[in-house]
């Protein structure tokens, strides 16, 4: 829609050149949750756009995913066949409940920031131990691991004129072999409840609980557990309060789905361990 | 600043905040469309360097130097794209206010997305068609039919005439128009649930550069009136100002500003001051008749047709035939239960909104998004204190309505800011408005309690109904006693009782929608209809078989009606229940599933009067034009009802024609003649009629003009291909032209209809659902509809109505829901956040058509838009209870709804 008191946009193209950030300023990435929602407070859109930061960059040890790499692009990315977890990557892409024509736009720098429990880049970057990098808005980086980032319902790190640079996820996480388990209150809504499971090679199993939950939240278990402790586990470290409520799924429904789809993922990512 | 759009440059430039898609409307490219302008709908979908995207996201500034495709450019030079054209030949629209971004987004799918449309097309909002037709196209199929001989049209599946503008986006919509001057109108709205304005201080708001004025109850006509459009002013009560001084509801207009632009009349709105005197709020409708409750209207009183204001009652009604007590007390198996429907809304695609101006008569014209341009003229002349000639009230296309657009919510101000400020306005609503300040379903509260003998004949029926009108009571009364009307009449049983109580509540108003009440209390009694025959041991087939009325048996529930005007002009309900008992048993693919699957099938029933009751008028008149063919008007609305096309083939077939030769003018009071409107589902039934006395009165003077001629007995003269023929005679219609300018008159007909008597119209629905008692997630296996409307107009268009009433009360039965919190704010207005079903969610449904012909409608049709959504979310509770044995009384049958029940009983 038409944000009317929009009087100017900025377009840097380095850091240098950053406006110092006032009240009524607004990064615009993709804009694609900016444009959906009437934002009278705002008077400044600064585009990030000109700064043409690469959107996937691949090194020795880590995927490099800038702030304004589009969904489209992350999808796109042909993966070497050693990453085992890439399949990740398409399934967390088709749980956004927008369709393909936004992840032309929409950025994974943008899912992160909004910080919806259901935000599918959130879960993505979260399970595959992303690190997001933070300019912060006084100068200076700042690294802080994906799933410290979001803090709670559109919550996070960032305070004002902060800007999220990137995200980077190592290798090895990549490397590992994962299972991905979602549920929404319809075939294709927003996901109410999304968890991704990874086994490392030293057999430790880490489990990512992301929308049923304000905000991820990841379990280890160095050994495989067995039913009762994966569901112990859940229920001691989700307390109820942790449940996100709204038109998406109530919070006991979606504890409930949490444990089951736990289970499924375990039973996957542990084939014929007993249970 | 340099922009391409359909291989035209721009140099035009956007403003900062401007998104694309107002950027291409305001160069004019209309085919662009606003259904959310929130990146939900995909009405707006255009191509960006060949890419579909949604322009309503898009900053308008990011365009510049990319190509630019909009619907209207989407066949290029060679005309029509083949996409466009599989649209039309499948029909895939109704409406067609979702066509342009559909048809874009489908062109633009690769081999892959297309085997998996459900996700494919998750961007798309279809409110119409149920999405079948879509398919359709996309699998390449023909749906219409190729070419239909003269005097033939009627009962053939004839395209709708506008579908090729549709398709090209060049189909004008309300909005859909430029006017040198326009001004545009933004209202402020309550803050609060229930208060009184103490004080406005317009001053900030006036200094806004480009504001012109800052209209308040002060400058409104203080005359009460109804949002609700009835063709009787009776029915709905008088608790309405144009602007009041009293808010009742959070989203209730309090100003409207009308300024060079809507950014100017939004930072005006930002600006106003308004003082309230917070006044007590009544959200919940259970304890509106408390003693101590708010009261809402305190000052109206029966003559304003209000029922108990003292008790915030807007229409109550009582009724008992026979002794129910008894009959209950002395019962082999009786039921009672309690269910509650929920708040749901139209979600038609166009919101609502208009353009009004004075023209240099004088004449005050209202082009708008609306049902009922009659109807809302004849308010607009009595508010003002106009001549009804001095007001003129029209839509061209409207995009979609679902009875959301039998009110009058834009076009009182429309015309209050174009007197005021003697320029012409604009106001269009935006998706947010919709929700928290037009109408929508009435929630009820029904209380059951039946009763049957060892052999399941019905022994006695009661219903206690609580309906919440929201903070006022357009369509409390109408839609309360329909409620309780035809479901119950459906059945024959000695002992029947109703109590209904159509309550006031501090939150958005209740109005007319599809359906109109039968959905909500179906549930509860179809329900009971079932759990009695479990009891019994019997089917849900034979128990309704051993119940329904039969063709002349009385229509009965109390409390007794002064409307005698209903009669079977056919009947069919029972070949309904054999279509639909023998497609569920038919054999089908058998679903692999899991054990924590659980299935079973649930049926319901519904009859509709065909017209609604106290009168329903419309005027239609033909005239052969000087080409041959025949100049139709009618005042009938279309919004995606696709009368438009049976209007031309009632006409064609009696004038033995073909229907391209019937030029349709519509829904203009300036045409002259009355329509009560578009509601009821009359445009066929009743305006039919009118069409069809028109076109007959006209075929008896062709004949007679030309036995004239022949000086032979007319008698003997019958209409064959576009001619009069008697024996070997034959004068061709461009003929009887000479003649008609010979006599200096053209020859024409004109017809009407009182839209009485009313015959009666049945839909029965059966589904096969599976039920996860694991995850509470619901799957339909089978969903199979059959309806008796009479002879089918056009098979294609009535099974695509069946289609889309059906995928329209799915959306309410299993996810629709509008939430309101304790203050009484809708939280959910906005499609994100209020699902409406996508092409994922909606099965594919077969559909049956019971064989019957009615002597009441127009060549035997009866209507059928409104009712096949009434028993959807019946069966739907049906089949869930019979899969899991357990009964839900609460739509919608949400997984997370369903699960604590189904894991209190089987376990995890």
């Amino acid at each position: 829609m038409d944000l009317n008191t929009i009087t100017t946009v900025a377009h840097p193209q380095t850091r240098a050149q950053l406006p110092a950030w006032a009240a009524g300023d607004a990064w615009l990435a993709g804009g694609t949750w900016l444009f959906s929602e009437p934002q009278a407070h705002l008077a400044r859109l600064i585009d990030l756009t000109d700064f043409k930061w690469p959107a996937l960059t691949i090194s020795q040890s880590q995927l490099s995913i800038a702030a304004t790499c589009t969904i489209a692009q992350l999808d796109g990315l042909a993966c070497p066949s050693d990453w085992l977890a890439a399949p990740l990557i398409n399934q967390c892409c088709r749980a956004f409940l927008a369709s393909f024509k936004i992840w032309k736009t929409a950025t994974i720098g943008g899912n992160l920031c909004m910080s919806l429990p259901a935000g599918p880049m959130i879960s993505l970057t979260a399970a595959l131990d992303g690190v997001c990098t933070i300019w912060r808005a006084g100068g200076g980086e700042q690294r802080i691991p994906v799933v410290d980032f979001v803090t709670g319902n559109q919550r996070n790190r960032l305070t004002p004129g902060d800007l999220l640079r990137q995200i980077d996820i190592p290798i090895a996480a990549l490397k590992r072999r994962t299972a991905f388990r979602q549920i929404s209150l319809a075939p294709v809504g927003r996901s109410a409840a999304l968890l991704i499971g990874s086994l490392d090679a030293d057999g430790t199993l880490t489990l990512t609980v992301t929308a049923s939950t304000v905000r991820p939240i990841q379990l280890s278990f160095a050994k495989p557990p067995d039913a009762g402790a994966l569901r112990d586990a859940i229920v001691q470290q989700i307390t109820d309060d942790l449940y996100h409520s709204d038109i998406h799924g109530q919070p006991l429904w979606r504890k409930h789905m949490t444990l089951r789809l736990a289970e499924e993922i375990r039973r996957e990512l542990l084939g014929a361990m007993p249970s | 600043m340099s922009f391409e759009v359909n291989g035209q440059p721009f140099a035009r430039g956007p403003r900062a905040g401007q998104c694309l898609r107002t950027f291409l409307r305001e160069l004019g490219h209309f085919g662009v469309k606003k259904g959310c302008d929130a990146g939900d709908c995909g009405a707006c979908t255009v191509l960006l360097d060949g890419e579909p995207v949604h322009s309503c996201l898009i900053p308008a500034f990011r365009a510049e130097g990319h190509a630019i495709t909009t619907i209207e450019g989407l066949g290029g030079d060679h005309g029509t794209h083949p996409m466009q054209q599989a649209f039309l030949d499948a029909q895939g629209f109704q409406c067609g206010f979702c066509t342009a971004g559909m048809i874009l987004t489908c062109a633009s799918l690769n081999q892959a997305q297309r085997t998996d449309l459900g996700t494919a097309l998750k961007g798309n909002i279809c409110r119409c068609t149920g999405y079948r037709a879509i398919e359709d196209a996309l699998l390449g199929k023909t749906n219409v039919e190729a070419s239909v001989e003269a005097g033939a049209a009627f009962g053939r599946s004839l395209p709708a005439p506008a579908g090729p503008d549709i398709v090209r986006g060049t189909a004008r919509y309300t909005f859909d128009t430029a006017m040198d001057g326009l001004l545009h109108v933004k209202l402020v709205r309550s803050p609060h649930a229930h208060a009184r304005i103490v004080a406005i201080d317009k001053s900030d708001a006036l200094r806004v550069p480009g504001v012109h004025a800052v209209l308040t109850h002060e400058d409104a006509p203080s005359m009460l009136i109804s949002t609700a459009r009835h063709e009787m002013d009776w029915m709905d009560p008088e608790d309405t100002r144009v602007l009041d001084e009293v808010v009742r509801f959070i989203g209730q207009r309090v100003a409207a500003i009308v300024a060079e632009s809507e950014a100017a009349a939004e930072e005006a709105c930002r600006r106003i001051k308004v003082g309230y005197e917070i006044l007590p709020a009544l959200i919940d409708p259970e304890q509106a008749m408390a003693p101590g409750a708010p009261i809402l209207h305190p000052d109206r009183t029966s003559a304003n047709r209000i029922a108990d204001a003292q008790r915030n009652l807007a229409a109550e009604t009582h009724g008992e035939y026979g002794d129910v007590a008894t009959a209950l007390a002395t019962s082999a198996v009786t039921y009672e239960g309690t269910f509650h429907s929920h708040r749901v809304q139209h979600a038609a695609l166009e919101t609502h909104g208009g353009l009004a101006w004075l023209d240099d008569a004088g004449v005050l014209n209202v082009r708008t998004s609306t049902q009922v341009p009659f109807l809302t003229r004849r308010a607009l002349a009595d508010i003002f204190e106009l001549p009804p000639d001095k007001v003129r009230v029209f839509c061209e296309r409207v995009g979609g309505g679902f009875g959301g657009k039998q009110e009058m919510f834009v076009e009182d101000i429309l015309a209050l800011a174009a007197l005021k400020t003697g320029r012409p306005v604009k106001l269009e609503l935006t998706r947010e408005e919709q929700f928290i300040a037009t109408s929508t379903r009435h929630p009820m509260r029904v209380h059951i309690k039946a009763g049957a003998d060892a052999d399941g004949k019905l022994t006695a029926l009661q219903l206690d109904v609580l309906s919440n009108t929201g903070a006022y009571g357009n369509h409390a009364g109408p839609v309360m006693f329909h409620s309780l009307s035809e479901s119950i009449a459906v059945y024959n049983c000695p002992n029947k009782r109703v109590d209904g109580y159509a309550v006031y509540t501090n939150t958005v108003p209740a109005g007319a929608f599809r359906g109109y009440g039968l959905p909500q209390t179906l549930i509860a009694i179809e329900a009971a209809i079932d759990e009695l025959a479990k009891q019994l041991g019997i089917t849900p087939f034979e128990m309704r078989r051993r119940n329904i009325v039969r063709d002349g048996d009385p229509m009965l529930s109390p409390p007794p009606s002064e409307f005698h005007d209903v009669l079977y002009g056919s009947y069919g309900l029972d070949q309904c229940l054999d279509l639909v008992e023998r497609a569920m048993q038919a054999d089908g693919p058998q679903p692999d599933l899991s054990q924590d699957w659980l299935i079973g099938d649930g049926v319901a029933l519904t009859m509709i009067d065909t017209v609604p009751p106290a009168g329903h008028f419309a005027d239609a008149t033909i005239a052969l034009n000087d080409d041959g063919g025949f100049d139709l008007t009618v005042g009938t609305a279309e919004f995606g009802n696709g009368t438009s096309t049976v209007h031309r083939q009632i006409a064609a077939t009696t004038l033995a024609t073909t229907v391209d030769r019937i030029r349709l003018r519509q829904s203009d009071t300036a045409h002259g003649g009355h329509d009560t409107g578009a509601y009821g589902s009359a445009g066929t039934f009743v305006a039919g009629k009118a069409t069809h006395a028109a076109s007959v009165q006209l075929a008896a003077e062709l004949k007679a003009a030309a036995a004239g001629t022949w000086l032979c007995d007319v008698g003997s003269c019958v209409l064959e291909d576009n001619a009069v023929v008697s024996g070997v005679r034959r004068m061709p219609f461009a003929e009887l032209v000479q003649l008609s300018r010979a006599r200096g008159q053209p020859f024409s007909g004109i017809g009407n209809s009182a839209g009485t008597p009313r015959s009666v119209g049945f839909n029965v629905h059966g589904f096969r659902v599976a039920v996860n008692k694991a995850t509470g997630e619901l799957r339909i296996l089978r969903s199979v509809h059959a309806a008796d409307a009479g002879v089918i107009a056009n098979p294609m268009q009535c099974r695509g109505q069946v289609e889309g009433g059906v995928a329209q009360a799915l959306g309410a039965a299993l996810y629709e829901e509008m939430v309101i919190d304790a203050e009484g704010r809708v939280t959910n207005p906005s499609f994100r956040d209020y699902h409406l079903p996508s092409f994922a969610d909606v099965p594919r449904t077969d559909v049956f058509f019971a064989e019957t012909s009615d002597t009441i409608g127009p060549l035997g049709a009866k209507s059928m838009s409104e009712s096949p959504y009434n028993p959807v979310a019946a069966a739907l509770g049906n089949a869930i209870a019979n899969a899991t044995g357990v009964r839900f009384t609460a739509p919608p049958f949400k997984p997370d709804r369903l699960f604590p029940a189904l894991h209190a009983k089987f376990g995890d």
